[in-house]
């Protein structure tokens, strides 16, 4: 069988010249273009990006934003993740507090540097919500793409798994006998 | 609705075994099962949704929303838990029961896990006890159960297995990776090792093909029926007889009694919701052990004012699971292979003998691990979040092996299932509430065995090793959950005689992992599934007509 290419999946080159844009277009562009989130608002979706971007940031692989993280967690939070809702908005808000008071501008207008220093604050200051937006990010790249994160299974990927897998490889083994 | 000879109260590994032998011996049974009917379709290979990993919930029941139970921490306090949440210690709700999602290892216990109090004596403050029975007793089921349902392996290599009549009907699967890394380690350690029998088809068998080989095993529905369950074998079976009708999405409420204090039938909510009675001449309750001791103590009547079987305080007792640990290893070569199930390869060097230790367990190699599942499994120092933590997945997922058991647990009478005052689920039943601890002894015989794992890895090439052994403070119970109506020969200190039958009812009969006096330090499973067989073989040996004399 021949490996199929799937559609929208980013390959690595396509990436490094992603990677050139500026971060901040990244942000913008992990929302989707109708803006028509389940649960965030565009700004607090905005605000989380840069967020799950610190816990899985891009290198030679998509960051969490740019594999669909945020739609998982922005799914979940109208489904399995309900009861988080106010944890996610108080949070956010935080966030964005926290760039204003000490750089004087949001998120989005944050340098890198800025934006990991940010998280830090944020893991120091509420430590709840950070880890629980840690266990979502982290869920949500390395878990099933059925539910919107790990996009084209680009983390699967990234750990030289296959995808889709290979099926009834066992059936080289076992030669003999009949085939249900 | 027409009276039957037998219900069965759940569908897993212990009722599918039941409905089918008392079907096939003639009985009229009716097999009610709370959740629903899956098949090999409904193997959805969701990393986030399954039995093993439920940070979204459980693929095979029961739903988060409407069943609650309440875990009363160690300060104390009671917590509302839900089904996806560790501390609820669920299995499943379905047809199958946990076999349909189960890791599917198929372990004989040894001969002394039936006497572990004779053989080490009681720890102080434990309810270490004797079973009435023995392994020369289950020997014959066990086999049964073997060649029944289905068990891949070959335990000639390993010389601490009690005396069986014949081999495993199915070969091994191949040698996977981390097997051809341990195997020799292991010799060199002066151990046996040998491949983990397991309820899957490595060639094909009772009609249905062989393992494919796939990541999503331990936890998932196999997506070509290869992994054996009461769900694919003998629910089919028993149902082939014509004496025998399953109904799914039933939640039975009590065990109806009469004056006399027999039982007459059960009470239960069908899949609209509607409460319905069905009369029979005995019930057996297979719910697993934590709703089998709910449904005999929410079974109240003027006789038996604290529920059924519980003349003396015994139902919900010495609950028990396994009490997991083990080390992880960091290799510098690939230890991964990308080749299901994962787990080949045990030694049984330590369940017993060591001295000062009453008993002890397998060791294992873990499951094939998804991504998910490295996560927190990373060497110790790896930053928990950004650049490292994703360099540090890249660079460990595939050159890491897990080796862990089982530690049997030993068992006390505080750590228990009751039913909580103020808790109700969808039904308006009492939930349970779950308290209490293993002994403390269970976490110093975990210690060694994690060292024992770590041991094991390093001789393999582990350049380093992480311990996995803690002191939970919750009774662990789970999958593995067992023992809370207990079996033994004193009413006064069990729930049930020899025969799974509840000492002052004789109609009524518990037979699954509740009767369970110890849990050896092995996956229950095999167990459970010989247990059925053999108290059902009693059951039907006893059975006269549309009576029952006991």
């Amino acid at each position: 069988m021949k490996a199929r290419k799937e559609p929208g999946a980013v390959t690595r080159r396509q990436f490094m010249a992603a990677s050139a844009m500026s971060s901040a277009a990244w942000a913008a562009g992990c929302t989707s273009q109708s803006g028509d989130w389940e649960s965030l608002s565009e700004d607090q979706a905005g605000t989380l990006a840069v967020i799950c971007d610190q816990i899985v940031p891009a290198d030679d692989f998509p960051s969490a934003s740019q594999a669909g993280v945020v739609t998982y967690i922005d799914r979940q939070l109208s489904r399995h993740y309900r009861r988080h809702r106010m944890a996610y908005a108080h949070g956010l808000e935080q966030a964005e507090s926290i760039s204003a008071k000490r750089f004087g501008h949001g998120l989005a207008q944050a340098t890198a540097e800025q934006r990991l220093q940010a998280a830090r604050a944020l893991e120091q200051e509420n430590r709840t919500f950070f880890e629980l937006v840690r266990k979502h990010t982290l869920e949500g790249y390395y878990g099933s793409p059925r539910h919107g994160g790990n996009r084209d299974a680009v983390s699967w990927r990234m750990l030289g798994l296959a995808e889709p897998p290979v099926r009834g490889r066992a059936r080289d083994v076992f030669s003999k006998g009949t085939r249900s | 609705m027409k009276r039957v000879n037998a219900v069965v109260v759940g569908a897993g590994a212990a009722g599918g075994i039941v409905a089918r032998e008392l079907a096939t011996a003639g009985l009229s049974v009716v097999l009610l099962e709370r959740g629903k009917w899956y098949t090999a379709n409904d193997c959805r290979k969701d990393d986030l949704r399954n039995q093993r990993t439920t940070v979204l919930g459980n693929a095979f029941g029961p739903e988060d929303e409407g069943n609650p139970r309440v875990w009363v921490d160690s300060r104390g306090e009671a917590n509302v838990v839900l089904p996806s949440e560790g501390a609820y210690q669920n299995n499943a709700a379905c047809v199958g029961g946990g076999t349909l999602s189960y890791g599917a290892m198929a372990w004989r216990f040894m001969p002394q896990d039936f006497r572990m109090r004779s053989t080490y004596g009681a720890p102080q403050g434990s309810s270490l006890e004797d079973w009435p029975i023995g392994y020369d007793d289950l020997e014959p089921f066990y086999d049964k159960a073997e060649y029944e349902i289905g068990v891949s392996g070959d335990e000639s290599g390993n010389p601490f297995h009690g005396p069986r009549r014949r081999g495993l009907p199915m070969p091994p699967l191949p040698p996977n990776r981390e097997f051809g890394i341990l195997e020799p380690a292991a010799k060199r350690l002066g151990l046996h090792p040998f491949p983990i029998p397991m309820l899957r088809n490595s060639v094909p068998y009772n009609g249905r093909g062989e393992c494919m080989r796939c990541r999503w095993c331990v936890g998932f529905a196999c997506e070509v029926d290869a992994k054996n369950g009461s769900q694919n074998t003998v629910i089919p079976s028993a149902l082939a007889t014509g004496n025998c009708e399953l109904r799914t999405q039933c939640m039975v409420r009590e065990i109806l009694t009469d004056e006399r204090g027999r039982a007459r039938g059960v009470s239960y909510f069908d899949e609209k919701g509607r409460l319905q009675e069905q009369l029979s001449d005995i019930v057996v309750v297979s719910a697993c052990a934590i709703e089998s001791a709910r449904l005999l103590l929410n079974s109240k009547s003027r006789l038996f004012p604290d529920g059924l079987g519980n003349r003396y305080d015994q139902v919900g007792r010495n609950l028990q699971g396994h009490h997991y640990t083990g080390a992880m290893g960091f290799f510098d070569f690939e230890t991964y292979d990308d080749v299901g199930p994962g787990a080949s390869i045990a030694i049984s060097d330590y369940n017993h003998g060591t001295p000062g230790l009453c008993g002890g367990g397998l060791l294992a190699n873990e499951f094939i691990r998804l991504p998910i599942h490295t996560l927190d499994r990373l060497p110790p120092g790896t930053p928990r979040w950004g650049a490292g933590h994703k360099r540090a997945m890249r660079e460990f997922h595939r050159r890491t092996m897990i080796v862990m058991g089982p530690t049997q647990q030993i068992p006390t009478a505080d750590g228990r299932v009751t039913l909580d005052p103020a808790v109700e689920d969808q039904w308006g039943l009492p939930v349970a509430r779950l308290s209490g601890n293993s002994h403390p002894h269970t976490f110093e015989i975990g210690e060694v065995q994690a060292r024992r794992a770590e041991a094991w890895l390093k001789e393999a090439g582990a350049v380093e090793t992480s311990l996995m052994a803690g002191r939970p403070e919750i009774v662990s119970s789970g999958q593995h959950q067992a023992g809370t109506c207990r079996m033994g020969d004193d009413p006064h200190g069990s729930v049930v005689n020899r025969n799974c039958q509840v000492h002052d009812v004789d109609n009524v009969f518990v037979i699954d992992g509740s009767v369970h006096v110890t849990n050896g330090g092995f996956n229950p499973v095999l167990t459970i599934m010989a247990i059925a067989y053999f108290a059902s073989d009693a059951l039907v040996r006893n059975w006269k007509g549309t009576g029952f004399r006991s």
